[in-house]
């Protein structure tokens, strides 16, 4: 009983952040559409998970874990949607719902602003969002994959770096 | 009936989610049916936008190179390449043929009929979203006659298969996907062979016996046994080679630069078209200058 009425007077001061109306959609969009085009004309774009970093950025922004969930489900949709047939529906849904509940879970526990939680925090769940990928590959569609490659690790890396200035963009388009 | 505890709603919901997804893929796994639906209705809505920022980039592109960069010499260059890639189609197809008659010699090849296929050229408009497999959009779909399982190429060589088409788009299945595969051989022995992808930019060449002989630099052609591609096309060049068991392990660079692709052809034709005799490469090549033309009308 203690450990609770602890941990509500440590989350009482850890504000949550609201967003201008259709920044999340929009974000989503912008996010999905750059994925799916940049790639193009520069094809090292693809080692970057940018409807990830918005999954985690808006899940510890939140701080909600319900709606951090629901919105992990719909990016992670709409990722397998745009994956082709080799991707079934609910690969990316699941790793992204389970990323959003745990990023909401974790953002109403701790704060999550400073640049170098953001960072540290950008890895592990890229590496939670790898290795629930690859269970359900390998429990659910039988699809044996490997755990670590040298080219997740790059992009664990790299996708925390472009954390940083895009989360500070995205702070930007908070409510007061 | 008992009640929920409000701290763990979220739990519960979490639960429940991850549980109706589970079910989902194992719908789509069980009926193989892709949820074609939700596909469909996302690919709508965001390949329009995938073709205006192709568009603008390549407008962008163009006012840059034509007008502000080298005049002159970016449209001959154009222009040239153009005709590059044509020659390079032609020169395989006649290379194709040239090894034909030398083992089957003169007389047979004479009485040997061509084949020709039917293609369309289009613009890539966009990748997967998913960092992990390997396909592309393409802007031209079943209004211009193009359907699952349909070959894609480059003058270059092969780059994959078509896997899904919609109205207006389609999406390309490239060769260096894990789930990708072609029939293959080797230009000069002639040893059959599929190839397929790993998810990495070497491809790999399977079921290839110890006791055969492969050397770094042997050509690898289709076959023409999956019944995609026509007989002879690159596939890729061989690279590394180590012995197996009981097959060796081979590793291909694929002919097509699948990592640069702007442009492709699409061979609209799964059943490969018998023609007369007389019908050239030129004539192949010819289609595909008439679909480029196409292509750039608005």
């Amino acid at each position: 009983m203690n450990d609770t009425y602890d941990l509500r007077i440590a989350e009482a001061h850890i504000e949550v952040h609201k967003f201008r109306g259709g920044t999340i959609a929009a974000a989503t969009i912008i996010a999905l559409f750059l994925q799916t085009s940049v790639p193009v004309y520069f094809p090292k774009f693809a080692v970057l998970d940018l409807p990830l970093l918005l999954t985690i950025y808006f899940g510890l922004s939140r701080r909600n874990p319900s709606s951090g969930l629901l919105l992990g489900m719909v990016i992670g949709l709409l990722q397998d949607s745009l994956s082709g047939r080799t991707i079934p529906l609910g690969l990316y849904g699941i790793a992204k719902t389970i990323v959003g509940y745990l990023a909401s879970s974790i953002g109403a526990r701790l704060d999550t602003e400073h640049p170098i939680a953001r960072f540290a925090l950008t890895i592990i769940f890229f590496g939670v969002h790898q290795g629930l990928i690859v269970v359900t590959r390998r429990l659910l569609l039988a699809q044996p994959e490997g755990w670590f490659t040298m080219h997740l690790a790059i992009g664990a890396a790299v996708n925390a770096i472009v954390g940083i200035p895009l989360f500070m963009l995205l702070d930007r388009l908070r409510k007061n | 009936m008992v009640a929920i505890p409000s701290r763990h709603k979220s739990l519960f919901l979490l639960a429940g989610v991850v549980l109706l997804q589970i079910l989902l893929l194992a719908v789509q796994i069980r009926r193989d049916s892709q949820g074609r639906l939700i596909r469909v209705w996302t690919v709508g809505a965001v390949t329009p936008f995938e073709r205006a920022g192709a568009t603008s980039v390549g407008g962008i592109r163009g006012a840059w190179r034509h007008y502000f960069a080298l005049q002159n010499t970016s449209r001959e260059n154009e222009r040239l390449r153009h005709e590059n890639d044509t020659l390079k189609l032609q020169l395989n197809q006649l290379q194709s043929k040239a090894a034909e008659a030398d083992r089957l010699g003169m007389l047979l090849s004479f009485r040997q009929s061509h084949q020709a296929i039917s293609m369309v050229v289009a613009r890539v408009i966009g990748t997967s979203a998913d960092t992990a497999s390997q396909t592309l959009y393409l802007d031209r779909g079943e209004r211009d006659g193009i359907r699952r399982n349909m070959g894609v190429i480059t003058p270059d060589g092969v780059v994959g298969k078509i896997i899904e088409s919609y109205r207006d788009a389609s999406q390309v299945l490239l060769l260096t996907d894990k789930d990708s595969g072609v029939g293959a051989m080797l230009a000069e022995s002639r040893i059959q062979s599929p190839v397929g992808g790993v998810g990495e930019p070497l491809l790999t060449m399977k079921y290839v016996a110890n006791d055969d002989v492969v050397n770094i630099g042997d050509r690898v052609v289709t076959s023409g046994m999956d019944r995609i591609f026509p007989r002879d096309l690159p596939v890729g060049t061989v690279t590394q080679i180590k012995a197996g068991n009981p097959f060796k392990l081979i590793r291909l660079r694929p002919a097509a630069n699948l990592e640069r692709l702007e442009e492709v052809i699409v061979l609209l034709s799964l059943q490969l078209l018998e023609l007369k005799k007389d019908t050239t490469a030129a004539e192949v090549t010819k289609k595909a200058a008439d679909g480029a033309a196409k292509t750039e009308k608005p």
